[in-house]
C-alpha cells in the first residue's frame, strides 16, 4: 500500500509498505495492506512505519489523523520527532 | 573649475556603490524568495489533505454538527491580525498591510473601534511598530514570528487567537496579509479567521463508506483547530513571500534608478571637464598670443 506523511513544513515519508501501526487516542492500531476506509484521530504516542519484514521506521508523534482511502494511507501529523 | 569636476566624481562614485547595495540585496531577496515560495509549496499537500478529510467528514454525516469554532455571535469584540515584515525596503508592502488594516477598522469595526473594543495581534516588527505608536490595543507576544519561522510558532499564535474565541474575548477574528501570486504582484486581503465558515456539503460527491474513529464528531472538533492552525501557517507563509517580491521588485527599481542617475551624472562630468580644458586652452592661446603681439 501506499503510506504518505505530511507536516505542514514538509513530507516526511513517501512510498510503498507493508504497513503502519499508530497511536489512535482509543488505542494503538495497525493499517495494512488493503484496509478498508477509514479516517482516524491520532494521539500522543510512536508510529512504526513498516516498509518491510527487515525495515522499520519510527516517529515519536503528538496527535494527528491517518485516511486510508483505495489503498493510500495519508497520516498528517503537525510535528514528528524520528526515533532510531 | 576642477573642484567642480571632484564633486561630480565624488557623486558618481556614491551613486556607483549604492548600486551595488542594491543589486546584492535583489540577488538576496531572489534567494529568499525562492525559499519562501518552496515552502509554500511543501505545506500544499499537507493542506489540501486536510481540507479534504474535513468535506469527507461532513459530507457523510446527515445532521449540522455544533462546532465551537464556527460559533457566530454579535461582533462586540474583534481581533486583527495585520502581517507584515520585520525589514523595510521593500516598497510599498508594509505601509499597504496596515493601510488596509485601517480601512478594515473603520469600513466595518467603527463603533468597537469607539468603544476600545478593537484589538490587533500583529505579526511582525514593521506592523507592530505602528500599531504600538499609534495607540492601538495590542498584544505582543507574536509579532516576532519572522525572526524564526517555523509551524511552531506560527501555531501559538493560532492557538492564542482559539483560546481567546472560545472564552469570549474577541467575537470575531481576522487576518488581513498579502497573498503571494508572484514575485511582482501580491493580492491583499482581509480574511475571516473565527468563527469558521460553515463547510459546504460536497454535491454529487462519491460517497465512500469510512470507518469513523472514534466519531465523526469528535474527529471535526480535532480537525478544526489544525485547519486554523494551517490557515494562519499559510497566511504568515504567503506574506513572507510577497515581502521578499516586493523587496526584489523594490530593489530591481532602485538599480534601474541608479542606472538612469549614473547616465545624467557621466554626461555632466564629460561637460564639466571639455569646459576645463576649453578655458585651458584659451589660456594658454591667448597668453602665447600676448607674448608675441
Amino acid at each position: 500500500m501506499q503510506l504518505d506523511i505530511l507536516t505542514p513544513e514538509h513530507k516526511i515519508y513517501s512510498g510503498n509498505v507493508y504497513g503502519v501501526q499508530l497511536p489512535g487516542i482509543e488505542g494503538s492500531f495497525e493499517i495494512l495492506d488493503r484496509h478498508a476506509p477509514i479516517i482516524a484521530s491520532l494521539g500522543k504516542g510512536r508510529m512504526k512505519v513498516i516498509i518491510d519484514k527487515n525495515n522499520t521506521e519510527v516517529y515519536e508523534i503528538s496527535g494527528g489523523f491517518v485516511e486510508m482511502v483505495n489503498n493510500k494511507a495519508s497520516v498528517l501529523i503537525e510535528d514528528a520527532v524520528a526515533v532510531n | 573649475m576642477s573642484g567642480q569636476l571632484k564633486e561630480v566624481r565624488n557623486r558618481i562614485k556614491s551613486v556607483t556603490s549604492t548600486q551595488q547595495i542594491t543589486k546584492a540585496m535583489k540577488m538576496v531577496s531572489a534567494a529568499k524568495l525562492r525559499r519562501a515560495q518552496d515552502a509554500i509549496i511543501q505545506m500544499r499537500p499537507y493542506a489540501v489533505k486536510l481540507q479534504e478529510m474535513l468535506s469527507n467528514i461532513v459530507s457523510s454525516s446527515s445532521s449540522d454538527t455544533d462546532i465551537k469554532l464556527a460559533d457566530e455571535r454579535e461582533a462586540e469584540k474583534v481581533l486583527l491580525i495585520p502581517i507584515t515584515s520585520d525589514r523595510g525596503l521593500c516598497g510599498a508592502y508594509n505601509i499597504n498591510v496596515i493601510k488596509l488594516t485601517r480601512q478594515v477598522i473603520k469600513d466595518k469595526y467603527a463603533s468597537q473601534q469607539a468603544k476600545g473594543n478593537v484589538s490587533i495581534l500583529p505579526i511582525g516588527k514593521k506592523g507592530f511598530e505602528y500599531f504600538q505608536r499609534y495607540g492601538f490595543k495590542v498584544i505582543d507576544q507574536y509579532w516576532s514570528i519572522f525572526s524564526d519561522l517555523s509551524f511552531d510558532n506560527v501555531r501559538n499564535a493560532a492557538v492564542y487567537a482559539q483560546k481567546a474565541f472560545i472564552n469570549k474575548e474577541f467575537d470575531s477574528v481576522e487576518i488581513v496579509y498579502s497573498q503571494f501570486r508572484n514575485a511582482g504582484t501580491q493580492v491583499f486581503v482581509s480574511e475571516p479567521y473565527l468563527p469558521i465558515p460553515k463547510v459546504e456539503k460536497k454535491a454529487g460527491s462519491k460517497n465512500i463508506d469510512f470507518i469513523f474513529e472514534p466519531s465523526k464528531t469528535i474527529l471535526i472538533d480535532e480537525l478544526m483547530p489544525k485547519i486554523l492552525n494551517t490557515q494562519l501557517f499559510k497566511a504568515v507563509l504567503d506574506s513572507n513571500a510577497s515581502a521578499e517580491g516586493a523587496r526584489m521588485t523594490a530593489m530591481d527599481k532602485a538599480t534601474e534608478n541608479a542606472n538612469e542617475m549614473l547616465r545624467s551624472l557621466k554626461i555632466s562630468y564629460n561637460r564639466a571637464r571639455q569646459a576645463a580644458i576649453t578655458t585651458e586652452l584659451t589660456e594658454i592661446v591667448s597668453g602665447a598670443a600676448a607674448l608675441q603681439g
